[in-house]
């Protein structure tokens, strides 16, 4: 044994399509935390811009909700949101000891309620569009 | 050895032996009854016939390394044609590839019946002790490769070092202060209750497939690791033990590379060939620590 090889991290990204259920929540978990602290500094942003004045913060909010690309990201803030909350209720009853059995499918439940939830959102979020505002 | 046909005829219940049906009949309503299994049995067969075409080998890729050889210093995988037998498993064909292809081929094992922990590897992106993985629910050509995350020091063969060093790290041995006295009771017994709660913990034949599994121990190597924390779990939780040996774990234990560390992504439980609940057991660890920084008393 003269020397020794490291294989580094097989078990990387690209084993995808291997991950179990676990997994996928601990990723999802992650990535929708990061997005919502994402959020979080331009929401403070956007806030900030009243700072300048009622009518400057208006104008703002006016031109961003008049943009489809950014009523298609609250969607997918809603999203990230819910999922968040919900995993975040899972992992609360993992860490309490419940349902430690049925962790896969409480997980897949989350990912369907917080479809649900957002496909049902579609229309409010995509409502007035086109300079109605 | 194939468990599937011995499990067969273990399920037979005794009052259906007495009812005297005729064995095809009986056999078909058992199959009724148990459509789970015998869906398993069906895809089993299905994999059999598959093999019985393919001339009754299967084709394992195995992963080689030498570093006392020139020209193998650099990991490349080997081809092998095994032919199959029926309860063939990952370490049966292993062991058939070394004696009749490839004599310098290299890899732990011993008992071959899930006990001795020497064989566990990472067959088809998946940790899993060789000796109790069937060939036949394997999709070919079958991965075979060195458990992820430790280094490789022959062919299948890994350092194992460090697991053992985070295994000991946790004074894997029962240790009371008091043990009763000689003349009165030569056994220090644990209540039946006790013992169930502990019993999952009892199993682990330190494989490492849990440590190797977990993404978090990859990129903590001071990660205590789920199998030195279950076996941490198994003295904690031993009634037999004093509070201040308790105490004395939890201070192991609660830390930021304790149990602090695990975040719950299950993958060891999934891996485990002894089926402890180690997140659980981690979880629970969680527990006590926070029990115990809550003592304010």
């Amino acid at each position: 044994m003269s020397q020794s090889y490291d294989r580094g991290a097989v078990e990387d990204f690209g084993r995808w399509t291997e991950f179990s259920a676990g997994m996928w929540a601990w990723i999802l978990h992650k990535f929708t935390g990061w997005v919502l602290v994402g959020y979080l500094f331009t929401h403070i942003a956007v806030l900030s811009s009243a700072m300048q004045g009622g009518a400057v913060y208006t104008e703002t909010i006016q031109t961003l909700e008049g943009l489809f690309v950014v009523r298609v990201m609250e969607v997918g803030l809603l999203a990230a949101a819910v999922f968040h909350i919900l995993n975040g209720i899972r992992l609360l009853m993992v860490d309490l000891g419940i349902g430690l059995e049925a962790q896969d499918r409480s997980f897949y439940a989350s990912l369907v309620i917080t479809g649900a939830i957002v496909v049902a959102s579609v229309p409010t979020f995509l409502s007035g569009l086109g300079g109605g505002a | 050895m194939s468990t599937q046909p011995q499990d067969a005829e273990t399920e037979q219940p005794a009052e259906e032996a007495e009812e005297a049906e005729p064995e095809s009949e009986h056999q078909q309503r058992r199959m009724a009854e148990k459509a789970r299994r015998a869906e398993e049995r069906a895809r089993t067969r299905e994999k059999r016939d598959r093999v019985a075409e393919d001339e009754e080998t299967y084709h394992l890729r195995v992963f080689r390394y030498d570093p006392d050889v020139d020209g193998k210093g650099d990991p490349y995988f080997d081809d092998f044609h095994v032919p199959y037998e029926q309860g063939m498993t990952v370490l049966d064909a292993l062991i058939y590839a070394r004696d009749h292809y490839d004599p310098s081929l290299t890899f732990r094992h011993s008992c071959q019946q899930a006990v001795c922990g020497s064989d566990a590897m990472f067959v088809n992106g998946r940790q899993t002790l060789c000796c109790k993985t069937q060939l036949n629910e394997l999709d070919e050509p079958v991965r075979i490769e060195p458990l992820p995350h430790q280094e490789v020091v022959k062919d299948l063969v890994v350092d194992m070092e460090h697991f053992y060093d985070q295994m000991e790290a946790v004074e894997p041995y029962f240790q009371a202060i008091d043990t009763p006295e000689v003349e009165d009771l030569e056994e220090q017994r644990q209540s039946r209750e006790n013992r169930e709660k502990i019993k999952m913990s009892t199993r682990c034949i330190w494989c490492a497939a849990c440590m190797s599994s977990c993404n978090i121990a990859a990129g903590d190597n001071q990660y205590l690791g789920p199998a030195a924390i279950n076996k941490a779990y198994r003295f904690a939780m031993d009634e037999r033990e004093e509070d201040e040996v308790k105490e004395h774990r939890m201070n192991v234990l609660a830390d930021e590379h304790g149990v602090w560390r695990c975040q719950t992504q299950f993958s060891c439980t999934e891996v485990c060939p002894k089926d402890i609940p180690l997140t659980e057991h981690i979880q629970e660890l969680k527990r006590e620590a926070v029990k115990e920084s809550l003592k304010f008393w």
